[in-house]
């Protein structure tokens, strides 16, 4: 009896109705498919979601405090039904979440995600993925064991090096001389509830700003109708489902990997005792890297400095007008100069790290003043040169546009640090000295 | 001339209207740094001060650990002390004193420094940070309340009894 409606369809009315509120009823056809952008930014959603859920069920078993913070994981893995599950469901989409976060950011600037209007979206995913690394960093001091304490002590020991603001900056980000009491206490307000706000209310913000920028990117080989505009198709079911399928794959596979691998656990915090080797959580390693062969300064301030700007700078460079974006590394000249720049990275970062190990045990780090200059203002200066080298003869040999010149140097520096880090993860071992994975 | 009149008064007033949420803004920020800012430790009578023993306890050229108080007594070979802070200069890590090789080994970057705490091998930037020691009645006190940073080692730095 067609006409008359029943409870049931009244129910689907409603839901879809609220989520077409939040969502485009039409979405083009060719930015949909999944290869174009992985799903990453709505996997980042996901696993914020699945973050506040597993965090508010920790909340209920953990104490803040040196004494009590440890004996209380214990129990709560030890005593509660699911307590190690859901411990290891956290942390484990935590370390995600930096990596998916970071693959946006990654795939947003590759296809030009950042023109036409989105600049101010790309400064507030930066501020996010801030705000994530920030989140992951507070959590690790939480367990307060011997992991947590001493990855800590590096990292805001990093921060000491910051010229004059050095040691109140250290000072701030220990709350006090030392990790103690009011470390625990401001790490635990800040993860639990100033970040997880700014976390939501900018993640609001981005994605609402995607929708007014049209939705993703649109691939240059969509169909297109006789005025240009790309093929349409329904959001409902088109991509909702599609948006239903990555995200259950994803709780699946992060929970089937949860109840398989348990998050680590260490021995309890000890001041006296050092970790040998004592390490950064795994994505600030390579500024840790950086550390073993640049002098503080340049390592922990000036390098970041620099990155940081590049970052913010990128859609503002006016670099892009007419020229093809969408696709994946631009163009097929594009993606010509992405793979060449890799490949340089590729070759060149293990080089300098074992010619450098080899350098520093044949002649030893350099002391003072002079090493401002051989381990700072030198390499840092020789790597804008070949920065700049690189953009002149990308421009000239390869007949890359601006942008895809740019973006081949990108994928030059973020390949390093990407190897950077690896290096600091797998071939760093006690005493920081390189290693195989094996024998460490 | 009404309407010259209305348009500086909004600008006024839009200025005015901004001028006091930088002011808002401002207190704001100033009221969560300074929940952020370190609290100081109160002062506890003399709980800063360490009582380390009789002089003549330590001998000379030794290492003496003082886990509660975070330091080293280190008594030279002419029988001055110096007390060192056990926090590495490099990234803070506590370092151990290694008797086999007579230095203090960093675990965490490989850093060393000599009994007196100047740098062996880098990266550590400068020596072992100093506590203040004193010497009464033939008994050694240590200032445990604020490192002192320097750049070498030098002998006024040295406490004799």
């Amino acid at each position: 009896m067609s006409g008359v409606k029943t409870d049931g369809d009244r129910a689907r009315t409603v839901v879809s109705t609220f989520v077409l509120h939040l969502r485009p009823v039409r979405v083009p056809k060719a930015a949909i498919r999944f290869t174009h952008t992985f799903g990453l930014g709505g996997m980042s959603l996901v696993l914020v979601g699945l973050l506040a859920v597993t965090g508010s069920l920790l909340m209920l078993g953990y104490t803040p405090v040196p004494g009590e913070a440890y004996a209380s994981i214990e129990r709560l893995e030890g005593e509660v039904l699911f307590g190690p599950f859901v411990r290891s469901l956290h942390h484990w989409s935590a370390n995600l979440l930096v990596l998916v976060a970071g693959l946006h950011m990654l795939r947003v600037c590759f296809t030009g995600g950042f023109l036409d209007g989105r600049a101010l979206n790309w400064l507030v995913g930066l501020v996010l993925l801030a705000a994530i690394a920030a989140s992951s960093f507070t959590g690790y001091l939480l367990p307060w064991d011997q992991l947590a304490y001493w990855a800590v002590t590096i990292v805001t020991g990093m921060a000491g090096y910051v010229p004059l603001a050095g040691s109140a900056l250290a000072g701030l980000l220990r709350g006090g001389a030392e990790i103690g009491p009011d470390t625990l206490g401001t790490y635990y307000a800040l993860h639990t509830q100033w970040l997880p706000a700014l976390l939501f209310a900018g993640a609001g913000f981005h994605f609402w700003r995607v929708r007014r920028a049209g939705g993703v990117v649109v691939p240059p080989d969509a169909v297109r109708d006789e005025r240009g505009k790309p093929e349409q198709v329904l959001f409902l079911p088109h991509l909702l489902w599609r948006e239903t399928a990555v995200a259950l794959l994803l709780l699946a596979a992060v929970s089937l990997f949860s109840a398989l691998v348990r998050a680590p656990l260490g021995p309890p915090a000890n001041p006296g005792l050092s970790l040998n080797p004592a390490k950064a959580p795994w994505y600030f390693l390579g500024f840790q890297e950086l550390l073993v062969h640049l002098h503080p300064l340049f390592a922990v301030v000036v390098v970041p400095m620099l990155g940081a700007l590049a970052l913010v700078a990128l859609p503002y460079l006016g670099f892009g007008q007419d020229e093809p974006r969408g696709a994946w590394f631009l163009s097929q000249n594009g993606r010509r100069t992405a793979r060449l720049a890799a490949a340089v990275a590729l070759v060149a970062t293990p080089l300098i790290v074992v010619a450098d190990e080899a350098l520093l045990g044949a002649f030893g780090a350099a002391a003072g003043g002079a090493a401002l200059v051989t381990r700072g203002l030198l390499p840092v200066a020789t790597l804008l040169a070949v920065c700049a080298l690189g953009y002149r003869r990308l421009r000239s040999r390869w007949g890359a546009t601006p942008l895809e010149a740019v973006q081949a140097l990108f994928v030059f520096l973020a390949t390093g640090f990407a190897l950077l880090t690896l290096t600091g993860i797998w071939f760093r071992g006690a005493g920081m000295r390189l290693v195989w994975p094996w024998n460490a | 001339m009404a309407v010259e009149r209305v348009t500086p008064r909004r600008s006024f007033l839009g200025l005015a209207w901004l001028g006091i949420g930088v002011a808002a803004l401002g207190e704001a920020a100033w009221i969560v740094g300074s929940f952020l800012k370190p609290r100081q430790k109160a002062p506890q009578n003399g709980g800063s001060l360490v009582i380390a023993g009789a002089s003549d306890a330590f001998a000379p050229g030794s290492v003496t650990a003082f886990p509660a108080g975070k330091f080293y007594l280190v008594r030279l070979a002419d029988g001055g002390f110096l007390a060192l802070n056990r926090q590495c200069t490099h990234l803070g890590c506590s370092v151990p004193w290694d008797e086999a090789s007579g230095r203090f080994a960093c675990p965490c970057h490989a850093s060393a420094f000599d009994l007196r705490g100047d740098v062996l091998a880098p990266p550590a930037p400068r020596p072992l940070d100093l506590f203040a020691v004193r010497i009464e009645n033939g008994i050694v006190k240590v200032d445990v309340s604020a490192p002192i940073r320097r750049s070498a080692f030098d002998a006024s730095q040295v406490t004799r009894g």
